[in-house]
C-alpha cells in the first residue's frame, strides 16, 4: 500500500466551518465560512492524483483539478489559482454555487467508497486566497487582432466568453439590461450564497483584462443585433438568460402578496430590498410564507424570506424528496435554518380577502405515478385531498421560460418551440451569420458552470471564426 | 451618468419635467414607450414613459409628478446632475394609423404619456379631439402642446376653477354623443379615470387605448411584478403593454396590486430613522 492511500484512509473529508444555524437564519451573510489553509491543505492531501482523473471529465469546463490541487498541497494557492484561470474566469463564483456533487466530485474516484475530494471547497479557498492576497498573473494576452466582439448579457455564459476572447487579442464589450453586472449571479443568488462582492471583483477582474462593460443597454431595444454589426462588431455572443418567469395559472395568482422568485429575489438582491429603508426598493415581508417549487431557486426564496424574518417558512412542492432539483447542500442548508417542506402536494388556487391579499392557499396532496419525459415520476393529484392553509406570502419558484426581447427584434434568429435559440450545441453558432448563443437562452434554466461551459465552446468557435471565417 | 439638461417645474413644482442626454434611448424610442430611471445607487427603478424626444440633440423628456421617496428623489435633481440610470426605449409603441376621427382623453401626468400618441395620430391625418383635465387649474399641464395637435379641444377641471366643471369623462360622454364618427379613444391618466372612460366608450362601442403603469422593477418581462389581467389572461405591462384594449382590462385588480406597496413607502418617506439612532419624530 502507498503512502498516499493510507493516508486517505486516514483523513475523512475536510468539513468547511459555517455559521450556526440559528444565528444565520436571520442574517444575509455567508454561510459558509471558507477552509482555512491547513484545511485546504489537509483536504488536498486526500487527493489520489489519478492518472486518468474522473474529476477533470466531470467538470464542464474540464479544470486540471489534479494539478491544481498538488499546487495546493505544497502550499502554492498562487499556482493553483492560476492553473484553474487556464480554465476558468469565475472560481471564487463556481467554489461557491456549482452543483459539485454531480460534476467533479461525483466522478471522483474517493467517492465510490467513501468520501469525494471537497474540489468545490478547494477551488473557493484558491479563489478566495487570491482576492486577499493578489499575487498571481492573469494568463498571457494575445497581441490584438483588430477584431471586436459584442456580448449580450453579462450573466456566467457572458462573462467566460468576454475572458477568453480577451485573452486571445480581441477587443470585447459586454452589454448588459440592468445597472450591475452579473446577470443571475447578482439579482438571483442571494448574498448568503454568493456575496455580490465576490461577483463584482470577478467582474472587475475582467476589466483589468480590458473588456469594456455598458450596462443599461437592452439589446434587442436600445440597440439590435444588426445595428451593432453596423457598428462595426465582428462577431455577437447572445448569453442573455432565461429571465421570464412561469406562473401556475391558477385562480387567484394576482392577488397581492403572490410573487413570482425572480420579482422576490431581485427585489432583495439586485436592488437591496433586504437593507430598507436604507435602500428605497421594499421587499414584501411576510410572516407565514410558502415558497413554491423544488429547485435551487426555491431554496434561496425561502431561506430569503426566513431571513427577511418570517416566523414560518414552507416548500410546497408536487413530487418527493428525491424528484427535487435542488442540490443537496441547499435542501440540507435550509432544513438546518428550520424550512418545512410539505412534499407531494400541489397547490390549486390562491385565496385571498376582501381587500385583494393573500391569506392562504388551497392545495392537493399528490402521489408518484409513472415516470414522465424527464424520467421522474409523475405527480398525480390524490381526488378530495384538497385542503386551504394560511399563509400571507407565496413566492412561486417553478422555473422560468425564454425572455422574447432579444429574439422578436432578430428576424433571422431561428428557435424552438419554446422560444429558446438553436444553436449547433459543438460551437454555440446560431441560425444568423456572425451571432452564437449559450447559457439559459439555449437550454432553458440549468446551473452557473453549464453555462460556462457553453461560454467557453462559444468562445473557441468565435475565435475561429474571427481567425478562418465563418 | 445620464445628464438633465432641462428642468422645469410644472403646476406650481408639483410636476417636474427633465430632459434627460440619452442619445441611444432617443434614437430609438417611439411614442407609447417608456423608460426606466434609476436616480442613484440606493434608488429605486422608477418606469415613467417618454413625453417628448429631441434626436438631434440625442435627448429624451419625461414628466412626473412627486407622489413618493423616488420621484420626491428625482425632484432634487437640477440641470447637470444626472440620473445613474436611464434604461430604453422599453414596452410596445402605439399603433398608429389613420382611422379617421380620434378622442384623446388625459388626466394630470397622463397628458404627458397622452401628448406624444396624440400628436403622432394628428400626424398621421387623423382629426383629433382632445380632453384633458386636472384637480385644479394650476395643475394643467402641457395645454399648450395638446392645443397645437388637436383640431378641437376640451378642458376641465375637478373645482371648476377652468374650462368645464367635472371630470374628463363627462365631456367625453357628451363629445362621443354629438360625434357618431369617432373611430378611437385613447384614454390615459389615474387608474379610475382610464376605468371610467372604458365604461362609456364601452357603450358607445368605440375602441379605447388605455396606457397602464404597474408596479414593475427590471422592464424587461424578467419579474413579472407588472402582471395585469387584460380579458382574463395575465399580461406583462413592460413587454406586453404598457398598452392594452380598454375594454379588457382587469382596473380594480390593477388598482389593488398597485397599493401593494403603500405602507412600506409611506413609511420610507416619513419616517426615516434617525442616522444617528435617536427615537424616531412623529411626522
Amino acid at each position: 500500500m502507498t503512502e498516499k492511500s493510507s493516508i486517505t484512509k486516514l483523513l475523512p473529508r475536510q468539513k468547511m466551518p459555517e455559521q450556526d444555524p440559528l444565528v444565520r437564519r436571520r442574517n444575509f451573510d455567508e454561510v459558509p465560512l471558507g477552509y482555512t489553509i491547513e484545511l485546504a491543505m489537509a483536504e488536498a492531501s486526500r487527493c489520489l492524483q489519478c492518472k486518468k482523473p474522473g474529476c477533470v471529465s466531470g467538470c464542464p469546463v474540464n479544470i486540471d483539478i489534479p494539478a491544481f490541487i498538488h499546487h495546493i498541497t505544497e502550499g502554492d494557492f498562487t499556482a493553483a489559482i492560476e492553473k484553474i484561470w487556464e480554465k476558468n474566469a469565475l472560481p471564487a463564483v463556481c467554489g461557491r454555487v456549482c452543483p459539485q456533487e454531480i460534476q467533479c466530485e461525483g466522478s471522483c474516484i474517493l467517492g465510490k467508497k467513501g468520501d469525494a475530494v471537497a474540489i468545490g471547497h478547494l477551488e473557493r479557498f484558491v479563489a478566495d486566497y487570491e482576492r486577499i492576497h493578489n499575487l498571481a498573473h492573469p494568463p498571457p494576452k494575445a497581441p490584438s487582432t483588430g477584431k471586436k466582439v459584442a456580448v449580450v448579457g453579462s450573466g456566467p455564459a457572458g462573462l467566460t466568453v468576454a475572458g477568453d476572447l480577451i485573452l486571445k487579442g480581441h477587443e470585447v464589450t459586454i452589454f448588459e439590461a440592468f445597472h450591475k453586472p452579473g446577470g443571475v449571479l447578482i439579482y438571483g443568488i442571494p448574498e448568503f450564497r454568493l456575496p455580490k462582492e465576490i461577483v463584482a471583483q470577478e467582474v472587475e477582474r475582467l476589466e483589468q483584462l480590458g473588456v469594456k462593460i455598458e450596462c443599461n443597454v437592452v439589446v434587442g431595444r436600445t440597440v439590435t443585433l444588426d445595428e451593432l454589426f453596423e457598428q462595426g462588431y465582428d462577431a455577437i455572443f447572445v448569453g442573455v438568460g432565461a429571465g421570464l418567469p412561469k406562473f401556475l395559472n391558477i385562480p387567484g395568482e394576482n392577488l397581492v402578496g403572490v410573487l413570482s422568485a425572480n420579482e422576490y429575489l431581485t427585489r432583495t438582491n439586485l436592488m437591496r430590498g433586504y437593507l430598507f429603508p436604507e435602500y428605497d426598493t421594499p421587499v414584501p415581508k411576510g410572516k407565514d410564507v410558502v415558497v413554491i417549487g423544488g429547485g435551487n431557486v426555491a431554496m434561496d426564496a425561502a431561506r430569503t424570506a426566513l431571513r427577511l424574518g418570517a416566523d414560518r417558512v414552507r416548500i410546497i412542492y408536487r413530487r418527493s424528496r428525491e424528484e427535487m432539483p435542488a442540490r443537496l447542500e441547499e435542501i440540507h442548508h435550509a432544513e438546518e435554518e428550520g424550512i418545512e417542506f410539505n412534499l407531494l402536494t400541489n397547490p390549486v388556487r390562491f385565496v385571498g380577502n376582501e381587500k385583494g391579499r393573500l391569506v392562504g392557499i388551497e392545495c392537493i396532496r399528490m402521489e408518484l405515478g409513472e415516470p414522465d419525459e424527464s424520467g421522474r415520476r409523475k405527480p398525480v393529484p390524490v381526488k378530495g385531498s384538497e385542503f386551504v392553509t394560511e399563509c400571507d406570502l407565496a413566492i412561486v419558484a417553478v422555473g422560468t421560460g425564454a425572455n422574447p426581447i432579444l429574439t422578436r427584434s432578430t428576424s433571422d434568429l431561428k428557435l424552438n418551440k419554446w422560444g429558446y435559440i438553436l444553436v449547433d450545441p459543438a460551437t454555440g453558432k446560431t441560425s444568423k451569420r456572425g451571432v452564437w448563443a449559450g447559457g439559459d437562452i439555449v437550454t432553458g434554466s440549468a446551473t452557473v458552470i453549464l453555462a460556462m461551459g457553453a461560454g467557453r465552446r462559444a468562445a473557441e468557435s468565435i475565435h475561429n471564426y474571427l481567425t478562418w471565417g465563418w | 451618468m445620464f445628464k438633465i439638461v432641462r428642468r422645469e417645474e410644472l403646476a406650481g413644482g408639483s410636476i417636474i419635467l427633465n430632459e434627460i442626454e440619452a442619445p441611444l434611448i432617443a434614437r430609438k424610442v417611439k411614442p407609447g414607450q417608456f423608460v426606466i430611471l434609476k436616480a442613484s445607487e440606493t434608488g429605486e427603478r422608477i418606469p415613467l414613459t417618454v413625453a417628448d424626444v429631441n434626436v438631434e440633440a440625442g435627448t429624451i423628456t419625461v414628466i412626473y409628478m412627486v407622489v413618493g421617496k423616488s420621484t420626491a428623489l428625482f425632484k432634487t435633481l437640477q440641470v447637470g446632475d444626472g440620473y445613474q440610470a436611464v434604461i430604453g426605449p422599453l414596452g410596445q409603441p402605439t399603433h398608429i394609423e389613420k382611422v379617421g376621427k380620434v378622442v384623446c382623453v388625459g388626466g394630470g401626468t397622463g397628458i404627458a404619456v397622452l401628448h406624444p400618441i396624440a400628436r403622432a395620430l394628428k400626424q398621421a391625418g387623423n382629426y383629433v379631439i382632445s380632453i384633458i383635465g386636472a384637480k385644479n387649474k394650476d395643475l394643467l399641464i402641457l395645454e399648450g402642446k395638446m392645443r397645437v395637435i388637436s383640431d378641437e379641444m376640451f378642458i376641465c377641471t375637478d373645482d371648476g376653477s377652468y374650462g368645464y366643471h367635472g371630470f374628463v369623462t363627462d365631456v367625453l360622454k357628451k363629445v362621443l354623443k354629438e360625434n357618431s364618427d369617432v373611430k378611437l379613444v385613447v384614454a390615459i391618466g389615474p387608474v379610475p379615470m382610464m376605468k371610467a372612460a372604458s365604461e362609456i366608450t364601452r357603450e358607445f362601442k368605440i375602441k379605447t387605448i388605455v396606457s397602464l403603469n404597474p408596479i414593475m422593477i427590471d422592464g424587461t418581462g424578467m419579474c413579472g411584478g407588472c402582471r395585469v389581467s387584460i380579458g382574463g389572461q395575465i399580461k406583462f405591462a413592460c413587454v406586453d403593454g404598457p398598452e392594452f384594449d380598454g375594454h379588457e382590462v382587469d382596473y380594480d385588480e390593477l388598482m389593488l396590486r398597485l397599493s401593494a406597496y403603500k405602507e412600506d413607502e409611506q413609511l420610507k418617506y416619513h419616517e426615516e430613522p434617525c442616522k444617528i439612532g435617536l427615537a424616531k419624530a412623529k411626522s
